[in-house]
């Protein structure tokens, strides 16, 4: 009997929700057109089936993937999960048919679309989540640490043991605006919870004083003779500089983005 | 004085060395400590110039008693002169580190008094931060030449990366411009290094709780166009410090004009910066593509072409190895192949396992086929319509316009290739891609 394709799955949002949907799809011999989160569904011509996440059933085809496919493959559909791919429940659910029937080799099928379209999405996240571990800016409110971040995939998980890592003996709170997300650091314990709202608290003198010193570092660490905006904008592009402490406008000059170095050179 | 002004001070007088990486180093996060280091290095934010900022950089103390010509810290110019304290500077360094601003410190510094002075200096700012701070974080420091060997590994002990920068590329031009040093100065620091580091990884890998001696290696950096040497004596020397001394980096610095002595290019002289984008796309051969600086250019050839990289070039003066097939290609070979990186050659390897592989998979491997296309088949077809005579294909590597020496805006048009440019350099170095 053919696999039916004319249904539409809702799930929860979950990684456990959407390995039910795998579930789903294998046990009732269907092949969603797509499979959306509530917010996602729109009016469809298909059948929108809802799909309850079911731990059992997760947890069956998360295991599974490692003994027929291989750790690689489910490193592969974690990240993916993690991506602002469209789509990208639908990918994932074609990469594991693809997988199950090629089995170990088949992280290695670069050139197959399939493979390729996750490959692209995760490099894109994991690129963007490596970025935001330096462009990151904490600002220090008592003894709390609190920054901002905007990604386009959902980097926080990506970012959060690199930063607790580093950070051991700190509180801090890093807030995904993007997501409305937040990790939350204390005690050698992080937590990731959503959170709908959050305002960075007023700084204090020393705050504002170490800002002012990390701004002047960064108007003369430039040299003037290589002034290259655009080379700069490739490497650190304009939707991370509204979080950064030394692309804000300075207070006392013109010159919003510190475009040329404040002090002109000692030997100049 | 307040900090303000020592930072501006001391951050303008450090600038000019480039070294701006926080990689080679893989050391995770303790309880009790602050810091971590990562392999791969991060990049904090890119400066006005498109290059990376990593570490703060600055300098102990601008005060120099020698007089290297083509620096801004020498003593016969006439600038204002500070100094930080250790504990200035490391305050600083843990108050930036904390906020996410940095990877760590790159500490470097005029000699005050005396080299083994000045490095004392260097060595009680990196005790402070290393033990009254527990910083875990990244520290590079500079070997000052002239330091007492026992000095030096003290540094070395605390340092993740340490550094003696040759400067001039000959020892004639290093009498001439550096009188305070000479050839010794610089090659005894670098020697002892090499040795420490050597005598280390040996202890490591026999006794697990050794301590480390500046774990992520050795760097120098050159200035290039302040003194006349050519390119191929400035490559043969970085590939002699590959070999011989093990450096993990030679930096390359288009000298910026800051003095008025007539062995020097005048002020207002622009920095040769193509010539200097051209030498780290030879010293990324050197380092990852198994090119010998003698393939790249010769007594006759000594210096870069300015119009294309520095592999297309040779690619077009071996047209004979080419074109090479995809499918079978060893991988020594793929990667001669301009437009093929190392990435992609290893994704060459791995996808030609499942099936030989067509122009466009080679688009989703990442080759750059615009300059690939030349140099290969596909299952023995080349890519449709092209003819390839040396001629034809230098014209359509390099389009119509010819770039102008000195202007790097134009590297746009011979896009300098991706697989020459990724990561690190092109980071570090402020081109465009
Ligand atoms: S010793 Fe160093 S700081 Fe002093 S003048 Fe020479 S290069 Fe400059």
């Amino acid at each position: 009997m053919p696999w039916r394709t004319d249904v539409v799955y809702l799930y929860d949002g979950t990684l456990q929700g959407l390995l039910t949907c795998v579930f789903e799809s294998f046990s009732c011999k269907e092949l969603p057109m797509h499979i959306y989160t509530q917010e996602e569904c729109e009016l469809s011509l298909f059948t929108a089936k809802w799909v309850d996440t079911d731990e059992e059933k997760a947890r069956r085809v998360w295991e599974s993937i490692p003994k027929k496919i291989s750790t690689r493959a489910r490193q592969l559909v974690l990240q993916s999960f993690y991506t602002c791919l469209p789509d990208k429940e639908r990918h994932i659910l074609d990469f594991l048919r693809l997988g199950y029937a090629a089995g170990p080799s088949v992280t290695e099928r670069i050139t197959d679309e399939r493979v390729f379209v996750l490959q692209k999405a995760v490099k894109h996240l994991l690129n963007e989540a490596h970025l935001l571990k330096g462009f990151l800016r904490f600002s220090i409110h008592g003894n709390v640490m609190v920054g901002v971040i905007e990604p386009k995939n959902y980097a926080l998980s990506l970012i959060a043991e690199h930063f607790c890592n580093r950070y051991p003996e700190e509180s801090f709170l890093i807030y995904d605006k993007t997501h409305k997300q937040a990790l939350v650091y204390q005690s050698y314990q992080a937590v990731i919870l959503q959170l709908d709202s959050f305002e960075i608290p007023k700084e204090g003198e020393e705050e504002l004083r170490y800002q002012r010193l990390w701004q002047r570092f960064y108007d003369t660490v430039g040299v003037e003779g290589r002034y290259n905006p655009k080379c700069r904008m490739t490497h650190m592009p304009k939707r991370y500089w509204g979080n950064m402490v030394e692309m804000a406008p300075r207070e006392n000059h013109s010159d919003a983005y510190a475009d040329k170095p404040a002090f002109t050179s000692l030997t100049a | 004085m307040d900090i303000m002004e020592k930072l501006t001070i001391l951050t303008n007088s450090a600038k000019y060395d480039v070294a701006c990486t926080s990689s080679g180093v893989d050391r995770g996060g303790a309880p009790g400590s602050m810091g971590s280091t990562v392999g791969c290095g991060i990049c904090h934010s890119f400066a006005s110039d498109g290059r990376c900022i990593s570490l703060l950089k600055v300098l102990m103390t601008n005060y120099c008693i020698y007089d290297c010509q083509y620096c801004v810290n020498r003593c016969s110019n006439d600038t204002k002169r500070v100094a930080f304290t250790p504990e200035e500077l490391a305050e600083l360094t843990m108050a930036f580190y904390r906020r996410n601003y940095i990877e760590g410190l790159f500490l470097s510094s005029g000699i005050l008094k005396s080299p083994d002075y000045t490095s004392e200096r260097l060595l009680k700012t990196l005790l402070l931060i290393r033990n009254k701070y527990h910083f875990r974080g990244y520290i590079h420091v500079k070997a000052i030449p002239g330091t007492d060997p026992a000095l030096l590994t003290k540094l070395g002990m605390l340092a993740d990366r340490m550094s003696v920068n040759i400067e001039l590329p000959s020892q004639k031009s290093l009498r001439q411009l550096a009188p305070n040093k000479s050839k010794n100065d610089i090659f005894a620091p670098m020697k002892l290094l090499t040795s420490s580091i050597r005598q280390n990884s040996y202890d490591l890998a026999h006794y697990k709780s050794a301590p480390a001696f500046a774990p992520s290696g050795q760097s120098t950096q050159m200035i290039v166009g302040a003194s006349p040497e050519s390119d191929f004596q400035i490559l043969s020397l970085a590939q002699g410090l590959y070999q011989k001394y093990r450096l993990k980096r030679v930096f390359y610095s288009a000298y910026m004009p800051v003095s008025d002595n007539p062995l020097l290019p005048a002020r207002g002289t622009k920095p040769p910066l193509l010539r200097e984008h051209r030498l780290y796309q030879a010293d990324w051969l050197l380092r990852f593509y198994g090119f010998k600086a003698e393939e790249l250019l010769d007594e006759e050839h000594p210096n870069m072409n300015p119009l294309m990289d520095p592999k297309c070039n040779w690619a077009l003066n071996h047209l004979e190895l080419f074109p090479q097939e995809v499918n079978t290609a060893p991988y020594e070979m793929l990667l001669r192949i301009p437009g093929v990186g190392v990435k992609s050659a290893k994704r060459i390897m791995t996808a030609r396992r499942n099936g030989s592989l067509s122009f466009e998979d080679l688009k989703k491997i990442g080759v750059v086929l615009k300059r690939a296309q030349y140099f290969i088949t596909c299952s023995g077809k080349l890519a449709c319509g092209l003819k390839i005579t040396q001629d034809g294909v230098m014209r359509a590597l390099i389009g119509d316009k010819l770039p102008a020496e000195n202007k790097p805006e134009q590297l746009s048009l011979f896009a300098p290739s991706a697989m020459l440019l990724k990561g690190e350099i092109r980071q570090c170095l402020g081109v465009r891609t």
